[in-house]
Protein backbone atom coordinates (compact mmCIF):
# COMPACT_ATOMS: atom_id res chain seq x y z
CA UNK A 1 0.00 0.00 0.00
CA UNK A 2 2.79 2.38 0.92
CA UNK A 3 5.49 0.66 -1.12
CA UNK A 4 6.88 4.02 -2.21
CA UNK A 5 8.03 4.46 1.39
CA UNK A 6 10.25 1.41 1.00
CA UNK A 7 13.58 1.88 2.66
CA UNK A 8 16.17 1.90 3.68
CA UNK A 9 15.13 5.03 5.50
CA UNK A 10 18.31 7.13 5.76
CA UNK A 11 20.03 7.65 9.10
CA UNK A 12 19.25 11.37 9.19
CA UNK A 13 15.53 10.56 9.06
CA UNK A 14 15.41 7.42 11.21
CA UNK A 15 17.81 8.66 13.90
CA UNK A 16 15.88 11.80 14.89
CA UNK A 17 12.56 9.92 14.69
CA UNK A 18 13.90 7.28 17.11
CA UNK A 19 15.32 10.00 19.39
CA UNK A 20 11.85 11.56 19.68
CA UNK A 21 10.63 8.44 21.49
CA UNK A 22 12.54 9.63 24.58
CA UNK A 23 10.60 12.92 25.05
CA UNK A 24 7.33 11.30 23.93
CA UNK A 25 7.53 8.72 26.75
CA UNK A 26 8.68 11.31 29.29
CA UNK A 27 5.91 13.74 28.38
CA UNK A 28 3.19 11.12 28.26
CA UNK A 29 3.87 9.48 31.59
CA UNK A 30 7.33 10.32 32.90
CA UNK A 31 8.60 7.01 31.51
CA UNK A 32 12.22 6.36 30.63
CA UNK A 33 12.88 4.65 27.29
CA UNK A 34 14.33 1.22 28.06
CA UNK A 35 13.18 -1.92 26.32
CA UNK A 36 15.10 -4.74 28.03
CA UNK A 37 13.32 -4.14 31.37
CA UNK A 38 10.44 -5.96 29.70
CA UNK A 39 12.40 -9.20 29.75
CA UNK A 40 12.45 -8.92 33.55
CA UNK A 41 8.75 -8.04 33.61
CA UNK A 42 7.98 -11.09 31.46
CA UNK A 43 10.00 -13.36 33.77
CA UNK A 44 8.27 -11.85 36.81
CA UNK A 45 4.88 -12.40 35.17
CA UNK A 46 5.62 -16.07 34.49
CA UNK A 47 3.05 -18.18 36.35
CA UNK A 48 5.77 -20.24 38.05
CA UNK A 49 5.57 -21.13 41.76
CA UNK A 50 6.86 -18.19 43.80
CA UNK A 51 9.49 -20.33 45.53
CA UNK A 52 11.15 -20.94 42.14
CA UNK A 53 11.56 -17.25 41.49
CA UNK A 54 14.75 -15.43 42.46
CA UNK A 55 14.18 -12.36 44.65
CA UNK A 56 14.97 -10.10 41.69
CA UNK A 57 11.85 -11.38 39.93
CA UNK A 58 9.51 -10.88 42.88
CA UNK A 59 8.03 -7.41 42.55
CA UNK A 60 4.85 -5.77 41.38
CA UNK A 61 5.46 -6.04 37.64
CA UNK A 62 1.94 -4.86 36.86
CA UNK A 63 2.56 -1.58 38.61
CA UNK A 64 6.00 -0.90 37.14
CA UNK A 65 5.79 -2.77 33.86
CA UNK A 66 2.39 -2.65 32.24
CA UNK A 67 3.13 0.58 30.38
CA UNK A 68 6.36 -0.88 28.98
CA UNK A 69 4.82 -4.22 28.03
CA UNK A 70 2.14 -2.27 26.16
CA UNK A 71 4.89 -0.26 24.49
CA UNK A 72 6.66 -3.41 23.19
CA UNK A 73 3.34 -4.85 22.06
CA UNK A 74 3.25 -1.68 19.96
CA UNK A 75 6.76 -2.41 18.62
CA UNK A 76 5.56 -5.89 17.65
CA UNK A 77 2.51 -4.45 15.87
CA UNK A 78 4.68 -1.78 14.27
CA UNK A 79 6.94 -4.50 12.87
CA UNK A 80 3.87 -6.25 11.50
CA UNK A 81 2.50 -3.07 9.89
CA UNK A 82 5.88 -2.10 8.46
CA UNK A 83 6.12 -5.40 6.62
CA UNK A 84 2.45 -5.59 5.58
CA UNK A 85 2.09 -2.02 4.36
CA UNK A 86 5.57 -1.24 3.07
CA UNK A 87 7.40 -4.55 2.89
CA UNK A 88 10.37 -6.20 4.57
CA UNK A 89 13.47 -4.37 3.37
CA UNK A 90 16.24 -6.31 1.64
CA UNK A 91 18.93 -5.16 4.01
CA UNK A 92 21.42 -7.65 2.62
CA UNK A 93 21.23 -5.82 -0.72
CA UNK A 94 21.60 -2.40 0.89
CA UNK A 95 24.68 -2.91 3.04
CA UNK A 96 28.09 -1.90 1.77
CA UNK A 97 29.83 -4.11 -0.75
CA UNK A 98 32.77 -4.41 1.67
CA UNK A 99 30.51 -6.04 4.28
CA UNK A 100 29.06 -8.43 1.70
CA UNK A 101 32.58 -9.39 0.63
CA UNK A 102 33.61 -10.06 4.24
CA UNK A 103 30.48 -12.13 4.87
CA UNK A 104 30.96 -14.03 1.61
CA UNK A 105 34.41 -14.96 2.86
CA UNK A 106 32.66 -16.44 5.91
CA UNK A 107 30.51 -18.56 3.61
CA UNK A 108 27.30 -16.49 3.49
CA UNK A 109 25.78 -16.51 0.00
CA UNK A 110 22.19 -15.36 0.39
CA UNK A 111 21.87 -11.58 0.79
CA UNK A 112 18.23 -11.37 -0.21
CA UNK A 113 16.40 -10.60 3.02
CA UNK A 114 16.53 -8.72 6.30
CA UNK A 115 18.86 -11.34 7.77
CA UNK A 116 20.81 -14.31 6.41
CA UNK A 117 18.36 -17.20 6.26
CA UNK A 118 21.29 -19.60 5.93
CA UNK A 119 21.96 -18.85 9.60
CA UNK A 120 18.56 -17.79 10.98
CA UNK A 121 15.71 -20.19 10.23
CA UNK A 122 13.82 -23.04 11.84
CA UNK A 123 15.94 -25.36 9.73
CA UNK A 124 19.22 -24.11 11.22
CA UNK A 125 17.93 -23.80 14.78
CA UNK A 126 19.08 -27.24 15.82
CA UNK A 127 22.47 -27.03 14.13
CA UNK A 128 25.34 -25.97 16.43
CA UNK A 129 25.77 -22.67 14.56
CA UNK A 130 22.06 -21.84 14.54
CA UNK A 131 21.71 -22.72 18.19
CA UNK A 132 24.66 -20.54 19.20
CA UNK A 133 23.55 -17.56 17.11
CA UNK A 134 19.83 -17.65 17.87
CA UNK A 135 19.40 -19.13 21.34
CA UNK A 136 22.94 -18.42 22.64
CA UNK A 137 22.85 -14.87 21.30
CA UNK A 138 19.42 -14.35 22.83
CA UNK A 139 20.56 -15.73 26.18
CA UNK A 140 23.56 -13.37 26.33
CA UNK A 141 21.41 -10.41 25.27
CA UNK A 142 19.03 -11.13 28.15
CA UNK A 143 21.74 -11.87 30.70
CA UNK A 144 23.97 -8.96 29.69
CA UNK A 145 21.20 -6.38 29.41
CA UNK A 146 19.96 -7.04 32.94
CA UNK A 147 23.50 -7.28 34.36
CA UNK A 148 24.43 -3.97 32.73
CA UNK A 149 21.06 -2.49 33.75
CA UNK A 150 20.00 -1.64 30.22
CA UNK A 151 20.40 -2.32 26.52
CA UNK A 152 20.81 -0.15 23.45
CA UNK A 153 17.74 1.92 24.29
CA UNK A 154 18.33 2.34 28.02
CA UNK A 155 22.08 2.98 27.91
CA UNK A 156 23.12 4.01 24.39
CA UNK A 157 20.15 6.35 23.87
CA UNK A 158 18.45 7.28 27.18
CA UNK A 159 21.60 7.06 29.33
CA UNK A 160 24.03 8.87 27.07
CA UNK A 161 21.42 11.49 26.19
CA UNK A 162 21.21 12.23 29.93
CA UNK A 163 25.05 12.36 30.06
CA UNK A 164 25.34 9.33 32.33
CA UNK A 165 28.93 8.11 32.50
CA UNK A 166 27.95 4.53 33.52
CA UNK A 167 25.95 4.30 30.29
CA UNK A 168 29.00 5.29 28.27
CA UNK A 169 30.99 2.53 29.98
CA UNK A 170 28.20 0.06 29.18
CA UNK A 171 28.18 1.12 25.51
CA UNK A 172 31.96 0.68 25.30
CA UNK A 173 31.31 -2.82 26.66
CA UNK A 174 28.66 -3.40 23.97
CA UNK A 175 31.29 -2.59 21.37
CA UNK A 176 34.03 -4.64 22.98
CA UNK A 177 31.71 -7.66 22.92
CA UNK A 178 30.53 -6.97 19.39
CA UNK A 179 34.05 -6.63 18.03
CA UNK A 180 35.11 -9.81 19.81
CA UNK A 181 32.32 -11.70 18.07
CA UNK A 182 32.80 -10.08 14.67
CA UNK A 183 36.54 -10.56 14.43
CA UNK A 184 37.14 -13.45 16.83
CA UNK A 185 34.14 -15.73 17.24
CA UNK A 186 32.30 -15.53 13.90
CA UNK A 187 35.38 -16.59 11.84
CA UNK A 188 35.75 -19.63 14.13
CA UNK A 189 32.03 -20.40 14.07
CA UNK A 190 31.40 -19.95 10.33
CA UNK A 191 34.86 -20.44 8.86
CA UNK B 1 18.91 2.07 48.58
CA UNK B 2 19.56 5.11 50.73
CA UNK B 3 20.59 7.06 47.66
CA UNK B 4 17.08 6.84 46.27
CA UNK B 5 16.04 9.96 48.12
CA UNK B 6 13.24 11.91 46.58
CA UNK B 7 12.34 15.48 47.21
CA UNK B 8 8.75 14.61 47.89
CA UNK B 9 9.69 12.94 51.15
CA UNK B 10 6.19 12.64 52.56
CA UNK B 11 5.78 8.94 52.16
CA UNK B 12 7.97 6.11 53.28
CA UNK B 13 8.51 3.51 50.62
CA UNK B 14 7.76 -0.10 51.27
CA UNK B 15 10.86 -2.14 51.90
CA UNK B 16 12.34 -4.23 49.15
CA UNK B 17 11.72 -2.12 46.07
CA UNK B 18 15.41 -1.89 45.34
CA UNK B 19 15.60 -1.31 41.63
CA UNK B 20 12.31 0.34 40.86
CA UNK B 21 12.65 4.07 40.52
CA UNK B 22 9.06 4.93 41.29
CA UNK B 23 9.07 6.02 44.91
CA UNK B 24 5.96 8.13 44.61
CA UNK B 25 2.63 6.29 44.59
CA UNK B 26 2.05 5.45 40.97
CA UNK B 27 -1.41 6.25 39.71
CA UNK B 28 -3.14 3.45 37.86
CA UNK B 29 -2.18 3.64 34.21
CA UNK B 30 -5.26 4.81 32.36
CA UNK B 31 -6.44 3.08 29.18
CA UNK B 32 -5.84 6.33 27.33
CA UNK B 33 -2.20 6.44 28.44
CA UNK B 34 -1.80 2.77 27.51
CA UNK B 35 -3.13 3.56 24.05
CA UNK B 36 -0.46 6.24 23.88
CA UNK B 37 2.32 3.81 24.76
CA UNK B 38 0.97 1.37 22.19
CA UNK B 39 1.02 4.04 19.48
CA UNK B 40 4.54 5.22 20.33
CA UNK B 41 5.64 1.57 20.19
CA UNK B 42 4.03 1.08 16.78
CA UNK B 43 5.73 4.21 15.51
CA UNK B 44 9.08 2.88 16.75
CA UNK B 45 8.50 -0.62 15.35
CA UNK B 46 7.88 0.77 11.88
CA UNK B 47 11.07 2.86 12.02
CA UNK B 48 13.07 -0.09 13.37
CA UNK B 49 12.13 -2.21 10.36
CA UNK B 50 12.30 0.39 7.61
CA UNK B 51 15.63 1.83 8.77
CA UNK B 52 16.96 -1.76 8.87
CA UNK B 53 18.38 -1.46 12.40
CA UNK B 54 16.69 -4.83 13.00
CA UNK B 55 18.98 -6.43 10.42
CA UNK B 56 21.82 -8.80 11.32
CA UNK B 57 23.50 -7.53 8.12
CA UNK B 58 23.41 -3.92 9.38
CA UNK B 59 24.84 -4.92 12.75
CA UNK B 60 27.72 -6.68 10.99
CA UNK B 61 28.26 -3.62 8.81
CA UNK B 62 28.41 -1.50 11.98
CA UNK B 63 30.87 -3.70 13.87
CA UNK B 64 33.07 -3.81 10.75
CA UNK B 65 32.97 0.02 10.50
CA UNK B 66 31.93 -0.20 6.84
CA UNK B 67 29.04 2.24 6.84
CA UNK B 68 27.91 5.31 8.74
CA UNK B 69 24.27 4.13 8.73
CA UNK B 70 24.00 2.66 12.26
CA UNK B 71 26.30 5.28 13.78
CA UNK B 72 24.24 8.03 12.19
CA UNK B 73 21.00 6.56 13.52
CA UNK B 74 22.21 6.02 17.08
CA UNK B 75 24.10 9.33 17.05
CA UNK B 76 21.14 11.38 15.81
CA UNK B 77 18.80 9.59 18.22
CA UNK B 78 21.12 10.53 21.10
CA UNK B 79 21.37 14.17 19.96
CA UNK B 80 17.59 14.58 19.60
CA UNK B 81 16.97 12.79 22.90
CA UNK B 82 19.61 14.86 24.72
CA UNK B 83 18.23 18.18 23.46
CA UNK B 84 14.70 17.08 24.36
CA UNK B 85 15.73 16.04 27.87
CA UNK B 86 17.47 19.39 28.42
CA UNK B 87 14.40 21.30 27.24
CA UNK B 88 12.11 19.21 29.48
CA UNK B 89 14.41 19.69 32.50
CA UNK B 90 14.92 23.43 32.05
CA UNK B 91 11.26 24.17 31.44
CA UNK B 92 10.33 21.93 34.38
CA UNK B 93 7.67 20.19 32.33
CA UNK B 94 5.42 17.57 33.90
CA UNK B 95 3.92 14.61 32.12
CA UNK B 96 0.43 14.48 30.66
CA UNK B 97 -0.60 11.92 33.26
CA UNK B 98 0.68 14.11 36.07
CA UNK B 99 3.63 11.93 36.96
CA UNK B 100 6.90 13.71 37.68
CA UNK B 101 9.58 13.61 35.00
CA UNK B 102 12.81 12.53 36.58
CA UNK B 103 15.71 10.53 35.25
CA UNK B 104 17.37 8.66 38.08
CA UNK B 105 21.17 8.79 37.85
CA UNK B 106 22.72 5.38 37.25
CA UNK B 107 24.67 4.15 40.27
CA UNK B 108 28.27 3.03 40.09
CA UNK B 109 27.63 0.20 42.54
CA UNK B 110 29.65 -0.89 45.53
CA UNK B 111 31.88 -3.52 43.97
CA UNK B 112 35.63 -3.48 44.50
CA UNK B 113 35.82 -3.53 40.70
CA UNK B 114 34.63 -0.04 39.70
CA UNK B 115 31.61 -0.07 37.41
CA UNK B 116 31.85 -3.85 37.06
CA UNK B 117 28.22 -4.29 36.08
CA UNK B 118 28.52 -1.80 33.24
CA UNK B 119 31.59 -3.10 31.48
CA UNK B 120 31.19 -6.80 32.25
CA UNK B 121 27.44 -6.81 31.65
CA UNK B 122 27.90 -4.52 28.66
CA UNK B 123 30.47 -6.83 27.09
CA UNK B 124 28.24 -9.87 27.61
CA UNK B 125 25.37 -7.96 26.01
CA UNK B 126 27.60 -6.95 23.09
CA UNK B 127 28.57 -10.56 22.44
CA UNK B 128 24.90 -11.51 22.32
CA UNK B 129 23.99 -8.48 20.18
CA UNK B 130 26.58 -9.37 17.52
CA UNK B 131 25.70 -13.09 17.49
CA UNK B 132 21.96 -12.56 17.25
CA UNK B 133 22.18 -9.31 15.29
CA UNK B 134 19.30 -7.90 17.28
CA UNK B 135 18.91 -6.15 20.61
CA UNK B 136 15.66 -6.50 22.61
CA UNK B 137 13.56 -3.93 20.68
CA UNK B 138 14.34 -5.40 17.25
CA UNK B 139 13.54 -8.92 18.54
CA UNK B 140 9.92 -7.80 19.02
CA UNK B 141 9.81 -5.86 15.75
CA UNK B 142 11.15 -8.84 13.78
CA UNK B 143 8.67 -11.18 15.46
CA UNK B 144 5.88 -8.85 14.39
CA UNK B 145 7.39 -8.76 10.92
CA UNK B 146 7.04 -12.52 10.66
CA UNK B 147 10.56 -13.78 11.43
CA UNK B 148 9.07 -16.46 13.65
CA UNK B 149 12.30 -18.26 14.56
CA UNK B 150 13.17 -15.28 16.77
CA UNK B 151 10.67 -16.59 19.31
CA UNK B 152 13.54 -18.93 20.24
CA UNK B 153 15.83 -15.91 20.66
CA UNK B 154 13.21 -14.32 22.91
CA UNK B 155 12.98 -17.51 24.98
CA UNK B 156 16.79 -17.48 25.17
CA UNK B 157 16.72 -13.87 26.33
CA UNK B 158 14.15 -14.70 29.01
CA UNK B 159 16.32 -17.63 30.15
CA UNK B 160 19.30 -15.26 30.28
CA UNK B 161 17.33 -12.74 32.31
CA UNK B 162 16.22 -15.50 34.69
CA UNK B 163 19.81 -16.80 35.00
CA UNK B 164 21.05 -13.31 35.83
CA UNK B 165 18.30 -12.90 38.42
CA UNK B 166 19.34 -16.19 40.08
CA UNK B 167 23.08 -15.35 40.06
CA UNK B 168 22.69 -11.66 40.85
CA UNK B 169 23.91 -11.79 44.45
CA UNK B 170 27.10 -13.58 43.40
CA UNK B 171 28.09 -11.20 40.61
CA UNK B 172 30.20 -8.06 41.06
CA UNK B 173 28.15 -4.89 40.52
Amino acid sequence: MFENLAGPWPWYVAGPLIGLVVPLLLLLGGKVFGISANLRHMCAATPAPERWKPAFLKYDWKKSGVWNLTFILGIFLGGFLAVQLIGMPDAGQHISEATRADLRALGIQDFSGILPTELFSWGTLLSPVGLILIVGGGFLVGFGARYAGGCTSGHAISGIADLQLPSLVAVLGFFAGGLLVTFGILPLLLG
Amino acid sequence: MANQTTTQGSRTTAAGGAATASAAPTPVVTPLALAGYLLIGMYLGIIFVQSEVVSWFRIQEMFRFQSFHMYGIIGMAVVVAAISVQIIKRMGLTSATGEPIKLSPKQWGDSRIPGARYWIGGTIFGIGWALLGACPGPIFALLGGGVSVLIMALLGALAGTWAYSALRSKLPH
